[in-house]
């Protein structure tokens, strides 16, 4: 490590932003093959893939008969066709060694009687292309999330992979050699110290997460905000398909927390206010276990006519009620305990008042299968990476099928951190930038001098406020355009923020004030992209146009920041084509 | 000594259970928290926040209202905000818990709630203390699976028993809520604490693994086990409802007995 200008420098031959499932995932592949440093923004087992609850998909057949193949058509159809094929086949195929890896590793499954994985269902996967519900889903209770981080982050220790916990990467160092930008490193704030460092990198793989803090009501932490995708989108790199949002059907009631789907894996209904089934009406199959897409709309619909429950008729109830207290205990203990804990309710005896809630970014930077990030429709930036969240590849197409992401992050983590590692042995370092800290150096002095009357708090709750408001489950032309002018308003007035909290040490006050400009950037990216897609497909849907449009719109969008000689910036939308194998795209219906 | 006093329909948090959230009044709640920040001052103080607020929100919601609306320098750890990540463990009035899993009404509001950050470990701003000697502990103990021979190419069998048997164990969050309302590991912080031990018990008692032994005798050690008093704060302590001080016992007996 050396030291220029107040700026630590730290070389490395790889460098991982992000310690979820997916970084650390990458991390204990890159550990074995490289020089790695781990570079995350909290302590690695405050990530928030501990909060994945119900399962990771994978056709073991240890309960019933099953095969990748099934699996991989539910993802495409899952994702309303909008899914590249070719990676939802690698993701299918690779799950079943991506949870024995795991089991290997450590982690505690649930077992079946005879002493294998056990498995149980989840919305949308179906046996033999739809025909019922299918076992799929390896789980450890209701904590399959939360014994993931736990079990990689062992294995981290065991590898002795090198972490730099607090640290929070603000930029993306890209250089450009012989005419093509290369990665050259990346740009950390020291939370503890409020130092800068740079660490050079031939390879930088980013795992940093989703986005859905812009949103009010979210089943993601108060950190989620999608620092990796905005850091890449100011360097000039794509975003793909970020109007593609999952909203999680069984959010707790205003509050947004997650109750997993795995609880109408066990069994559970949802009702609206005369105790009604609803789903049977538009699900007859797959009914309470429909997509999450098809679920959420589903709820809006019945509150919207009138037939929610509560005085306000805004919630509809999640009822577990028939089910045996001693299989609640086992299957579900932790979102019972959410229930008496956060609403006094025993899920006993009681209904659950639930909601939709803000969960996945189905979009994010896009890379092809071997984790490579895209600069455009098909070229790699030399030396970067990109899996998890933060990433398209893209396996979830238009919507996510849950247990995949659980899959995604150790299937593409994995990946991702083998391909960077590979190719961190053969490179040459890139040379750094002139004054390569000089944008975080720049953001964080403007940021503690500002004397602006405009306070954080109060621009993230119109955001998250304009966002619930327009660009969640039901959209159209009109709320899309509100939203785009607001954001637009809002950037505006985020240039005349000031932070109270002016020290250098644990300055979380700043941290925030750097989280909202990234949720801006993303929210804008998200509303424009939706605007411009006028069909109906996945987890985008559009009152205005209806319909899944294939003619038209069977193709990701890529969402481009121009800067004008004047230096205004504009958002540009390109489109790239999805990859197709086996299946054509048909009607949606479960 | 400041006040906050925020609008009656404001949302920002949860508003409330059942059915009468509509209805949910506010009440005046005093939140009385331990300052620290060495660039200021060098010895902490108490600081009163008054803030209106309803009673069913959470500590972390609490704190949050005071940071965003009235003193953003005020500093603590957060993420999840429902109990999983494990970052907002602290000290509230006098008992470890997490502040996004504490609802105001039930820890007396109608008095000063008194927020500290936990005990045991260096402070480094305000609630947000240096956690790397906690990792440590744990890191000490070999808290991985660890097998011998070769690997099956399937799934190592485990009968749904065997799996029950270190369950308990399997629920740490690594918050350090329980190591941190140790007594013994205040007076000496080279005490494993129960978190390590917690997370030892975890393979120890898991019938796949083959270091049973090892981890044993490093919790033989005189900074080990036998340093537990079985006070029971630890048990108290856990947000996961983990019996903390079951899982140190059973080391203490596996160690005695050479059985687990």
């Amino acid at each position: 490590m050396s030291n220029v200008n107040n700026v630590k420098i730290h070389k490395y031959d790889t460098v991982i932003v992000g310690a979820g499932g997916a970084g650390m995932r990458a991390a204990i592949e890159a550990t074995k093959r490289s020089r790695t440093a781990v570079l995350t923004k909290l302590y690695p087992t405050r990530s928030h893939t501990g909060a994945a609850q119900g399962g990771m998909a994978a056709a073991l057949a240890n309960v019933e008969e099953d095969n990748w193949e099934w699996h991989t058509f539910d993802t495409i159809k899952g994702g309303d066709y909008l899914v590249d094929q070719d990676a939802a086949e690698i993701l299918a195929k690779e799950a079943i060694d991506s949870v024995l890896d795991l089991e290997k590793m450590g982690l505690p499954f649930n077992r079946t009687p005879n002493g294998t994985i056990d498995q149980r269902r989840f919305g949308g996967h179906s046996r033999n292309h739809g025909e019922a519900p299918v076992r799929r889903s390896c789980y450890a209770a209701d904590r399959t999330g939360h014994m993931i981080l736990q079990t990689l982050y062992q294995n981290c220790v065991k590898e002795g992979v090198e972490f730099f916990n607090e640290f929070y990467v603000l930029d993306l160092l890209l250089n450009e050699v012989d005419g093509i930008k290369k990665t050259a490193g990346v740009v950390a704030y020291e939370l503890a110290t409020g130092d800068v460092h740079v660490f050079q990198a031939k390879a930088v793989v980013f795992a940093s997460g989703g986005n859905g803090k812009f949103f009010k009501v979210t089943s993601n932490a108060h950190t989620l905000t999608g620092d990796g995708q905005a850091a890449a989108f100011r360097r000039g790199l794509p975003l793909e398909d970020m109007e593609f949002f999952q909203f999680h059907p069984t959010g707790i009631w205003k509050m947004g927390i997650l109750l997993t789907e795995g609880a109408r894996g066990e069994g559970g209904i949802l009702r609206n206010k005369d105790g009604e089934r609803f789903m049977e009406k538009y699900a007859p199959v797959m009914k309470d276990l429909a997509s999450r897409d098809v679920v959420s709309r589903a709820i809006y619909t019945e509150i919207r006519e009138g037939r929610g429950c509560g005085p306000e008729g805004d919630h509809v109830y999640l009822d577990l009620t028939h089910l045996p207290p001693e299989q609640l205990d086992a299957k579900l203990p932790d979102i019972t305990e959410f229930a008496r804990t956060y609403l006094g309710i025993e899920p006993y005896t009681d209904p659950v008042p639930i909601q939709p809630t803000a969960h996945y970014a189905m979009g994010g930077i896009p890379t092809n299968v071997r984790g490579q990030v895209l600069a455009d429709n098909e070229t790699p930036v030399p030396g970067l990476y990109a899996a998890g969240e933060v990433a398209c590849v893209s396996v979830h197409g238009a919507n996510r099928l849950g247990t995949n992401s659980l899959l995604d992050i150790n299937v593409f983590g994995r990946r991702a951190g083998i391909a960077a590692a590979e190719y961190a042995d053969t490179a040459e370092y890139v040379e750094l930038p002139e004054e390569p800290a000089k944008f975080v150096l720049d953001e964080i002095e403007n940021l503690r001098d500002a004397t602006g009357n405009e306070r954080v708090f109060e621009i993230r709750k119109a955001l998250q406020e304009c966002m619930d408001k327009n660009v969640m489950v039901f959209r159209t032309e009109q709320t899309l355009k509100e939203a785009v002018e607001e954001i637009g308003a809002l950037r505006k007035r985020f240039r005349d923020i000031s932070v109270q909290d002016k020290g250098k040490r644990f300055n979380t006050d700043l941290l925030e004030a750097l989280e909202l400009g990234n949720l801006l950037d993303l929210a804008e990216v998200t509303a424009v992209s939706a605007l411009a897609r006028k069909e109906s497909r996945g987890g985008h849907y559009r009152e205005d146009f209806p319909n899944r449009d294939d003619v038209n719109f069977m193709r990701h969008t890529m969402a481009y920041r121009e800067v004008g000689d004047d230096g205004t910036e504009s958002i540009r939308l390109d489109y790239k084509p999805v990859v197709q194998t086996r299946y054509q795209p048909m009607e949606r219906k479960y | 000594m400041s006040t906050a006093t925020l609008e009656k329909n404001d949302s920002a948090g949860p508003a409330g259970s059942g059915e009468n959230a509509a209805a949910a009044h506010l009440i005046t709640v005093t939140l009385r928290i331990r300052r620290f920040n060495p660039e200021v001052a060098a010895e902490p103080q108490w600081q009163d926040f008054t803030l209106e607020i309803d009673p069913k929100e959470r500590v972390l919601d609490a704190l949050h209202k005071i940071k965003w609306e009235v003193d953003g320098t005020l500093t603590f750890r957060r993420s999840c905000a429902h109990g999983i990540c494990g970052s907002d463990a602290m000290r509230i009035n006098g008992r470890n818990r997490l502040a996004c899993k504490t609802l105001l009404k039930d820890i007396s509001p109608e008095k000063p709630i008194t927020v500290e950050p936990i005990k045991g470990l260096t402070v480094l701003k305000d609630l947000v203390v240096d956690m790397e000697p906690f990792f440590q502990a744990y890191r000490d103990v070999m808290p991985f699976l660890v097998t011998k021979g070769n690997e099956p190419t399937r799934e190592r069998y485990q009968s749904a028993e065997d799996r029950e048997r270190f369950d308990d164990t399997t629920k740490c969050i690594l918050c350090a809520a329980c190591t941190s309302s140790c007594p013994v590991f205040w007076n000496d912080g080279q005490y494993f604490g129960p978190a390590a031990i917690v997370n030892a018990h975890r393979f120890i008692f898991d019938s796949r693994d083959e270091a049973g032994e090892q981890r044993l005798e490093i919790l033989n050690d005189r900074d080990g086990v036998w340093r537990c008093r079985t006070t029971f704060n630890c048990t108290d302590a856990c947000p996961r409802g983990i019996e903390v001080t079951k899982a140190i016992q059973e080391v203490k007996r596996a160690l005695i007995t050479r059985r687990f």
